[in-house]
């Protein structure tokens, strides 16, 4: 490819051709996090402590130090994250090739079915019916679950019940295909984690992560903004943080959209 | 008879804030004897171990037979008032703007006279019960009350100087999750406080008792989590300036010690949650606290730190989480003495294991979170700085007073 076919789309992303959504929540200390049983190590939250702001502290200077979980906020998974991941190779944030950082995405829409039903499953014959529409999922495509639930209120969001988490996802079967059949690059959604709230109860138990990262496959959550996307012809860009053998972080997801 | 305090009306936001004097402070190191009885609730004089005299004020002799050896020890309550009198014109700032101010005479029964603030219901001739309380410079002093109980007896204007009652006060209690922080709404909504506020961090999770306090009036359920400074400085934004108590009812707690654990993600919790929340909290809300003690009915008044108190014994089954207490309570020692300028107390509560989740395996006796609530009210209504709240605290207390070594040998097993 031609080095002018690069600058022809800085030029069209300035001009405003190809638009640049945000699917980005902002990363901040009171954003629903994943909650695990008592027990288990805790994922610290997001802290934001000011160090100066133009004050003695640092007259001319405001900056804060920000500590999180790598899997905080809007977030990428990697494959070492998963037990079924943990010895490929390249399979940390930092040792990834580069190019899996920028992928097109197909956008499948289940807001409808998850306004109905908490527990939404993703299965092969709605994706099936996806592609009838629009076409085969091409390989090395991210798959993006869009179900409006970044809309909600926190509450609603997180849906905590008494007997776990009610938010929709993927079933085993349509993970296993969409990895093995399909070639994925990667599951987006957005909720806490690529997984139904129930997933635990799955066979395997979060197949998303089970399938996924055992392909060497990667995961992206608490996504938002999938209704401005094409359901085909979006291009994501997701770059996590180059931590030291690090299982994911949060990051800035964005998707590059002809405006035409 | 005293009549009823009214309930305090809205501020004028016109007029300026009235700034806390402090009564006078020097004192002799002998007479901190009088101050350790003091924060603790106890009443306590010198008696000398030769001749049994009781002597007051603090000495270095007996006065009667001239011996050295004068432990302070538990004294009875019991004395006689005299005779009374009223400064109207005292030249001291806290107490020209406090006057007319009794003080009086009291011949105790176990025989030394005192010199003692008195009650408004207190009689010349009559029976008085003897305290001592911390005064707004955090010093011991002696209060004379009736020795019956008489109505509205909490309502007189110089016991409210030496306590923190929470009648008509707005109270933060800074964690609504947890059962001591539920009980402690209830406890303070009994006592009369005007608006207990009830912090709750991460509000998208569900927490128990929520339903309960929706109900109630009197209560505002608001967003805190005391480890995000900007959680802390948000609320203080609001409501900083109307928080007369504030009850410190964080609560992080895990089992396990140094070698049982692996990594250091469980200790930054407690240290993030206990401690770090704890800074957050006083940064948020000290200042205003610090300014306002003299701000009428419902000045602001105390702050309480509900502690384990393996904070002061370290107990290895929770040696983490005990170690995390004890930074705690070493800072509440700076805190208090930052707060007391303003007038305001620093009260620490010391419990052991609590009848809550991470203390199943802990064989009785243990704490029930009502007994803390109900021992937060009353400390904050006598006035008291240390209070030790069960069998086993006042186990770990006692063991520590005669042998802290014995104790650490016991504590591992």
């Amino acid at each position: 490819m031609q080095s002018s076919n690069l600058l022809e789309l800085a030029g069209a992303i300035s001009s405003g051709a190809v638009r640049v959504v945000d699917l980005t929540f902002t990363l901040s200390p009171d954003f629903p996090v994943i909650v695990l049983p008592p027990e288990f190590s805790p994922a610290a939250p997001v802290r934001i402590q000011e160090l100066s702001r133009y004050d003695a502290r640092g007259p001319a200077w405001y900056w804060n130090n920000v500590s999180f979980c790598e899997h905080t906020g809007t977030h990428f998974d990697a494959p070492i994250h998963w037990f079924t991941g943990k010895d490929l190779p390249n399979n940390a944030v930092d040792t990834m090739p580069p190019k899996d950082m920028l992928a097109p995405a197909c956008v499948i829409d289940c807001s409808a079915q998850a306004k109905q039903d908490p527990d939404f499953l993703l299965t092969i014959p709605v994706v099936e019916a996806w592609e009838a529409q629009h076409g085969r999922i091409p390989e090395r495509n991210w798959v993006l679950l869009r179900t409006d639930w970044s809309k909600k209120g926190w509450r609603d969001y997180a849906n905590l019940r008494d007997d776990g988490a009610h938010t929709p996802g993927p079933n085993p079967a349509v993970m296993k295909w969409l990895v093995e059949q399909r070639g994925i690059i990667g599951f987006g959604t957005e909720t806490i984690g690529t997984d139904a709230g129930q997933a635990g109860h799955f066979d395997p138990p979060y197949p998303a992560h089970h399938f996924l990262h055992g392909a060497g496959r990667y995961g992206l959550q608490c996504l938002c903004n999938l209704d401005q996307l094409p359901a085909k012809g979006a291009v994501i860009i997701a770059s996590p943080l180059k931590i030291q053998n690090g299982s994911g972080s949060p990051l800035r997801v964005i998707a590059l959209v002809s405006s035409s | 008879m005293i009549n009823p305090i009214d309930p305090p009306r809205r501020k004028n936001p016109l007029l300026r804030t009235r700034l806390p004097a402090s009564p006078p402070r020097a004192r002799s190191r002998k007479s901190h004897g009088f101050t350790r009885a003091a924060a603790e609730g106890r009443f306590m004089l010198q008696r000398c171990a030769a001749c049994n005299t009781f002597a007051y004020p603090a000495r270095d002799a007996c006065p009667s037979c001239l011996s050295a050896d004068l432990p302070f020890v538990d004294a009875p309550r019991r004395g006689t008032l005299l005779a009374e009198t009223t400064a109207r014109v005292p030249s001291d700032v806290y107490f020209r703007e406090r006057a007319p101010w009794r003080i009086g005479l009291v011949k105790m029964d176990c025989g030394p006279t005192i010199v003692a603030h008195l009650h408004a219901d207190c009689s010349e001739g009559a029976p008085v019960r003897m305290s001592f309380q911390l005064d707004k410079s955090g010093q011991a002093v002696a209060f004379a009350r009736p020795e019956e109980e008489t109505p509205n007896m909490d309502d007189d204007r110089q016991w409210r100087e030496m306590t923190a009652d929470p009648k008509f006060r707005r109270v933060l209690v800074t964690n609504g999750r947890s059962a001591i922080g539920l009980e402690t709404v209830t406890a303070l909504q009994a006592a009369g406080a005007k608006t207990v506020f009830v912090g709750v961090a991460e509000p998208w999770r569900p927490f128990a008792g929520e339903q309960h306090l929706r109900k109630l009036d009197g209560i505002e359920i608001v967003a805190l989590d005391a480890s995000d400074e900007k959680s802390v400085a948000n609320l203080a934004a609001d409501i900083g300036g109307k928080v007369d108590i504030l009850i410190n009812t964080t609560e992080y707690i895990r089992p396990g010690g140094v070698l049982d654990r692996k990594g250091t993600a469980i200790a930054r919790e407690e240290i993030d949650h206990a401690y770090l929340g704890f800074l957050n909290l006083a940064q948020g809300f000290g200042p205003a606290m610090r300014m306002r003690g003299a701000d009428g009915v419902n000045s602001s008044a105390a702050w309480v730190n509900v502690l384990s108190v393996y904070a002061l014994a370290n107990w290895p089954a929770y040696g983490a989480y005990s170690a995390s207490q004890a930074a705690c309570l070493s800072l509440s020692h700076c805190l208090r003495a930052e707060l007391r300028p303003g007038g305001v107390k620093l009260t620490n509560l010391f419990t052991g294991p609590v009848d809550t989740e991470w203390f199943q395996m802990v064989p009785p006796p243990k704490v029930a979170p009502r007994a803390i609530a109900q021992a937060i009210v009353a400390a904050l209504k006598s006035g008291l700085e240390d209070v030790y709240v069960g069998d086993v605290a006042e186990e770990i207390r006692q063991r520590l007073a005669a042998n802290p070594k014995a104790l650490e040998r016991e504590l591992d097993r």
